[in-house]
């Protein structure tokens, strides 16, 4: 018996499969991302410009609803936002209406009260952002800024135009993913990205401890010594280690972490020569990753930042059609009705 | 007939359809009369005897009235969430006539003070039996003893801790020891809190893709051979409540088979439905313990066909909406599921994944037995029996619904079986008058 269906599309996309919130990479077919990578590329060249705005967004206001505090992500959509001349309000909310006991609801509630078009919305919770998009009025996009364990599709495509950008394609790479996969919504995200835009593997590497049960069936494979792990690598993808990973025994200290699954010069010279190295930041130098490899030739590293701009206005300029086209078609049928 | 005309009818007769008297196999109802509150007569008599009033139960069902051995009702303390008035109507409205009261209420019942303000709020708003489970250790806290000879003489049919797991094995291994000596039966729902720890999912594939923190197997299974160790040992009768994986199941019948005296329930969801439920972040199927993969589902289905799963129970855990009205992880864990029990049990009938007459039982004889009573409708019994059409519909809604809880576990969705009457001690608790 299925309770209900278990496709997210019927919230995040139109009828005629347009983007309307922006939730999570699952359900999304090769055509769309590659459509959101294609509509990036056409906004970087926006940044390159002296006055770097257009008017897609113009006269719609984008409440960026922070629950976890975030300075790269948060300032990436802030600026995209106002790239697109959308007025742009910045909400921290962990330090005002819920930590007062109000309710997510009834902080919605007061929200679109002022009229907001689009919520980016960052969540500790797993599934917030679906939550949001199920209870607000219709016509307002939801674009996820990262939740929970969950989701982080904005980081996942801007991560994959960096990679499009350098190797120009995806069939026949091979791509690891190195670190505490266990708590990562990033590498989640990735997986399935890389999975559905035809990458040959994805590897993720980490030790038992950081890995979630039967993590293969995201289409995966798992590798616990990274020696043998980075051969025929094209891309290296570090994540994050939290400090508070010691306290409930994940790991023995950083220093044994950073010695099996550390990026150093010693292990990247295992991979591909071209292999680049990525990592969604902000970095740990010395617990996830050598600083000469960071600040290195195969980094990227900061051409994700700039990255992260360009998919972020694609993401909400096309969230934003297809709420449009989906209000106009329902003119249209209520119209129809009336005559 | 409506409600207030059976109520002043000392006598009914129920006349066509298949009876099951909660032993033996169903046969045709050859006649049934209900006179002051008991079975008067079972058998071709009844026709000619005369009645107040006849229901015509062709192509009906009249079974045994549902024995469910855990629900909340949410009094005392709980009001926002249920009270016995409409929860034991909600219960009627699913065709149970006997429900066992779980003692995670506010305050606790862990006295027999509160035992007996249960009992008396039933007598007084209840339409079923209810049967108060009292709290094993004080407070539910799992640190000390409660007065359990006290909630024994008060009423309390068994003593357990609620969902909550006792930390310390020694506390319950002294939990044992002295429930036995009363010969109070046990009920734990089996869960080892460390390895559960902050999980709200099966930790399982679903969880894996949404992120969502896993209750692992074991965090079941390393709680239920603790507590058949420790049953074998102190002799005490163990009642596990809401198994919800395979291995549990095997290790239920090994220890059977020992001569371990226990018994097991799992809930009617834990059979209907799996972890995909929880796709799309679904809060109503936040559920715990929580909805396992579709091979525990599989095997807890032929633990209830082999009978090592004595019955299946609601575990309704009715709610505000607003508990419900939050992202996932956020949300109180439970369904408002007693009205859907027999609904989603005949949807597994169609399936061919359980028979009618098992269902039943596992609905009136096997919960009974766990009780240590017998429900067998016959001659001289009360009569606590339900009427249902396994052909009609209902949908549940906020308007059909009962329970104050509205996240029943399929809603808005035609469903099979319709509860026509219930009769507890021959008084009508529910009666379908549409």
């Amino acid at each position: 018996m299925t309770a209900t269906d278990p496709s997210p599309n019927h919230l995040q996309l139109t009828r005629d499969g347009q983007l309307r919130h922006f939730l999570t990479l699952d359900g999304l077919g090769r055509e769309l991302l590659t459509d959101i990578l294609d509509t990036a590329d056409s906004f970087i060249e926006v940044g390159e410009r002296s006055i770097k705005k257009v008017p897609l967004l113009r006269g719609r206001t984008v409440v960026n609803l922070f629950f976890e505090s975030s300075t790269r992500t948060r300032s990436t959509f802030e600026l995209a936002a106002k790239r697109l001349s959308a007025d742009v309000l910045n909400l921290d909310i962990n330090t005002s209406a819920t930590s007062k006991g109000e309710s997510l609801s009834d902080t919605l509630l007061n929200l679109e009260a002022m009229a907001s078009d689009m919520f980016v919305v960052r969540h500790s919770q797993s599934g917030a952002p679906h939550f949001i998009a199920e209870s607000v009025t219709p016509g307002v996009a939801i674009i996820n800024a990262g939740d929970g364990r969950h989701a982080h599709p904005t980081q996942a495509m801007l991560d994959m135009l960096t990679i499009r950008q350098h190797k120009s394609r995806f069939d026949g790479l091979k791509v690891a993913i190195v670190g505490d996969v266990l708590h990562s919504r990033v590498a989640r995200s990735q997986i399935r990205a890389l999975n559905e835009l035809g990458a040959e593997e994805v590897r993720v590497i980490a030790p038992g401890t950081l890995l979630p049960r039967d993590v293969e069936n995201l289409g995966c494979t798992v590798e616990y010594d990274m020696s043998k792990g980075m051969k025929d690598l094209d891309v290296v993808i570090m994540l994050r280690l939290q400090k508070e990973r010691m306290e409930g025994a994940l790991l023995p200290s950083e220093r044994e972490f950073y010695r099996l699954y550390g990026l150093s010069q010693d292990k990247l010279a295992l991979a591909r020569p071209d292999c680049i190295v990525m990592h969604p930041g902000p970095i740990n130098r010395g617990v996830e990753i050598e600083s000469a490899v960071a600040d290195g030739p195969q980094s990227v590293i900061l051409n994700q930042v700039t990255n992260g701009i360009a998919i972020r206005m694609a993401v909400m300029s096309m969230a934003m059609g297809g709420q449009m086209a989906e209000r106009q078609q329902k003119q249209i049928e209520n119209e129809g009705i009336r005559a | 007939m409506n409600a207030s005309q059976q109520h002043h009818s000392a006598s009914l007769k129920i006349t066509g359809g298949t009876l099951f008297d909660g032993s033996s196999a169903p046969f045709p109802n050859p006649g049934l009369l209900i006179r002051e509150g008991k079975v008067a007569v079972l058998g071709a008599a009844a026709l000619s005897a005369n009645a107040d009033d006849v229901f015509d139960a062709s192509g009906c069902v009249v079974s045994a009235g549902f024995i469910d051995l855990c629900c909340n009702l949410r009094e005392p303390g709980n009001g926002q969430k249920g009270n016995i008035a409409t929860e034991t109507r909600a219960a009627a409205h699913g065709g149970f006539t006997t429900v066992c009261a779980s003692p995670e209420t506010s305050p606790v019942n862990d006295s027999g003070a509160v035992t007996h303000l249960i009992r008396e709020g039933a007598a007084s708003r209840g339409v079923v039996k209810v049967l108060p489970i009292g709290a094993i250790t004080r407070g539910l806290e799992g640190d000390m003893l409660s007065d359990m000879a006290g909630l024994k003489s008060a009423g309390c049919v068994a003593v357990g801790n609620g969902s909550r797991g006792i930390r310390n094995a020694r506390i319950l291994r002294r939990c044992m020891a002295y429930a036995q000596t009363f010969g109070l039966t046990v009920m734990f729902s089996p869960e080892n809190q460390s390895l559960a720890a902050d999980g709200y999912a099966h930790d399982g594939q679903v969880a894996t893709r949404l992120g969502l923190l896993g209750i692992p197997e074991v965090a079941e299974t390393a709680a239920v051979m603790e507590m058949l160790l420790l049953a074998e040992e102190t002799g005490v009768r163990l009642h596990l409540s809401q198994i919800s994986c395979a291995r549990s199941v095997e290790m239920l019948a090994d220890a059977r088979n020992r001569g371990i005296q226990v018994t097991a329930d799992v809930a009617m969801h834990q059979l209907a439905f799996t972890e995909a439920a929880l796709a799309g972040f679904d809060s109503r199927f936040h559920v715990r313990p929580p909805l396992r993969s579709e091979a525990d589902r599989q095997a807890l289905l032929a633990g209830v066909r082999s009978g090592v799963i004595d019955a299946i129970v609601s575990q309704h855990q009715p709610h505000d909406s607003a508990a419900k009205q939050a992202p996932l992880p956020a949300t109180e864990p439970g369904l408002s599921s007693i009205e859907s029990v027999l609904s989603l049990g005949l949807k597994l009938v169609a399936a061919q994944e359980l028979s009618l007459p098992r269902l039943l039982a596992a609905l009136t004889g096997g919960p009974a037995k766990v009780l240590g009573c017998t429900t067998v409708l016959s001659e001289g019994a009360p009569a606590d029996l339900c009427i249902f059409d396994p052909d009609g519909h209902w949908a549940p809604s906020a308007r059909t619904l009962m329970s104050v809880g509205h996240h029943a576990p399929l809603m808005n969705v035609e469903l099979p079986g319709r509860v026509k009457l219930t009769l507890v001690n021959g008084q009508v608790a529910w009666s379908d008058t549409e």
